[in-house]
């Protein structure tokens, strides 16, 4: 793995924590949550190194 | 406050029961260990690492079997799952390995070329992770892989791929696809350090002769064909002209153009000794206008929309009723491959590769490409190997 995939990876990570918070953040709308989860899917996927 | 908190956890498990369903398929497909059994021509096996040792470790590092003859002769590599989606070339080449007997001379096979992309899937179109062939001991499973090599292994894709070396612009996704790195550097991308690697093969083990199995769409022009460079032409046309006129399948020779960088038949010839060929057999699977991708359409190469459109001859290759199977395919690599090593054998006697235990065309269609393949659970364990 190259410096630069790493940095991806560390990328990626950030980016579910930040959607993450913002998951833990919401109050009011549902569908909101669900957009959190769908975007979040990819990048979970990438995390565990499934696809 | 509880209405929220039982919200998001209910929806956390749905997350959860969603990754799970959708991740776990793929989890299992990238991890699925092909057994193959070597056969008795197998002297040696050797890796894509002892030739660019920072392969080791990694899923490219994949295995190049050796079956070399009593007699000392010509050489020649046949690879496969360059394109882990094209499957016909991977058979031709686990037949070679369970079967193929070496006289003289020496056969190198890669059969999964492309490691990575032969655990990679397909996003969209409801591509099979898998498909079986049918043997006289139950189903053989075959990984079905993609034609570009993972991101999980090579992440992120350049905006342009510049080939290496000589800096022609391609599509991002060619950095992947390792019929476009040829001929590869030590320390590019990974697909570069496979190719180099197969260079490297070829340069250092003077081998004579390379095939790059390969398949493609029926209404795609390059089909049912040797694609050569200038090098390779003649031996092609003979050899074209040859399973045409005795084996009775259509075959043809294309042009390797000489402006397409990145392409097994261009550069193993332009950067080394090797004389290249790169074989395609037709397969329907991969055409876009056509029913749904089952494993049924794989292996009978069966489609009412292609036969329409075969009707109003819009394909390159003859399409009726029968489909293009999987037999078929397999049995026309075979064929001209053996075609090939035996119209080289013919120019260059002192270099002659001479094969002996691999069936052809017409053998292959009549029993089956799954009855030239031995069980695993009763073959030598020393002798299985895993793809």
């Amino acid at each position: 793995m190259n410096i630069i995939m790493i940095l991806y990876y560390l990328m990626t990570a950030y980016l579910v924590v930040i959607l993450g918070w913002n998951f833990i953040r919401e109050k009011k709308s549902v569908n909101d949550l669900i957009l959190i989860l769908l975007v979040l899917t990819p990048l979970v996927l990438r995390l565990l190194r499934v696809k | 406050v509880n209405n929220e908190k039982t919200t998001k956890i209910g929806l956390l498990v749905l997350f959860a029961a969603f990754l799970v369903s959708g991740g776990l398929p793929l989890w299992k497909h990238r991890r699925f260990r092909m057994p193959l059994v070597a056969g008795p021509g197998v002297t040696r096996i050797l890796r894509l690492s002892d030739f660019v040792p920072s392969l080791k470790g990694s899923v490219a590092d994949t295995e190049v079997f050796v079956l070399e003859g009593r007699e000392p002769g010509g050489k020649a590599l046949v690879m496969s799952n360059t394109h882990a989606n094209e499957p016909a070339a991977l058979l031709t080449s686990l037949l070679l390995i369970e079967n193929a007997v070496v006289e003289r001379g020496t056969l190198y096979v890669i059969p999964t070329f492309n490691a990575s992309a032969g655990r990679n899937t397909k996003p969209g179109d409801g591509y099979p992770l898998y498909f079986d062939v049918p043997t006289s001991w139950g189903a053989m499973r075959i990984r079905m892989g993609n034609r570009d090599a993972s991101p999980l292994e090579q992440w992120p894709d350049p905006d342009l791929y510049i080939h290496y070396p000589d800096k022609q612009m391609l599509s991002y996704l060619d950095v992947r696809n390792s019929n476009r790195t040829w001929p590869g550097r030590p320390d590019g991308p990974l697909m570069e350090r496979v190719t180099y690697a197969a260079m490297e093969l070829l340069r250092r083990d003077k081998v004579d002769v390379a095939i790059d199995m390969h398949g493609a769409e029926t209404m795609f022009p390059v089909t049912n064909c040797i694609v050569a460079p200038e090098k390779s032409a003649r031996i092609a046309t003979i050899a074209s002209m040859t399973v045409k006129a005795v084996e009775g399948f259509d075959n043809h020779v294309e042009p390797s153009p000489g402006n397409f960088r990145g392409l097994s038949h261009r550069e193993i010839g332009d950067f080394s000794e090797t004389l290249p060929f790169l074989l395609e057999a037709p397969i329907p699977f991969l055409d876009q206008p056509t029913g749904p991708k089952t494993v049924k359409l794989m292996m009978d190469g069966k489609d009412p929309f292609l036969l329409s459109l075969s009707r109003k001859k819009k394909l390159f290759v003859p399409y009726d009723e029968n489909g293009w199977s999987m037999d078929k395919r397999v049995g026309q690599h075979t064929s001209v491959a053996l075609e090939i090593l035996k119209q080289f054998s013919k120019k260059y006697p002192e270099r002659a590769i001479r094969l002996s235990g691999v069936p052809r065309y017409a053998e292959i269609v009549k029993n089956g490409i799954g009855s030239y393949f031995h069980d695993p659970a009763k073959a030598d364990p020393k002798s299985v190997h895993y793809q």
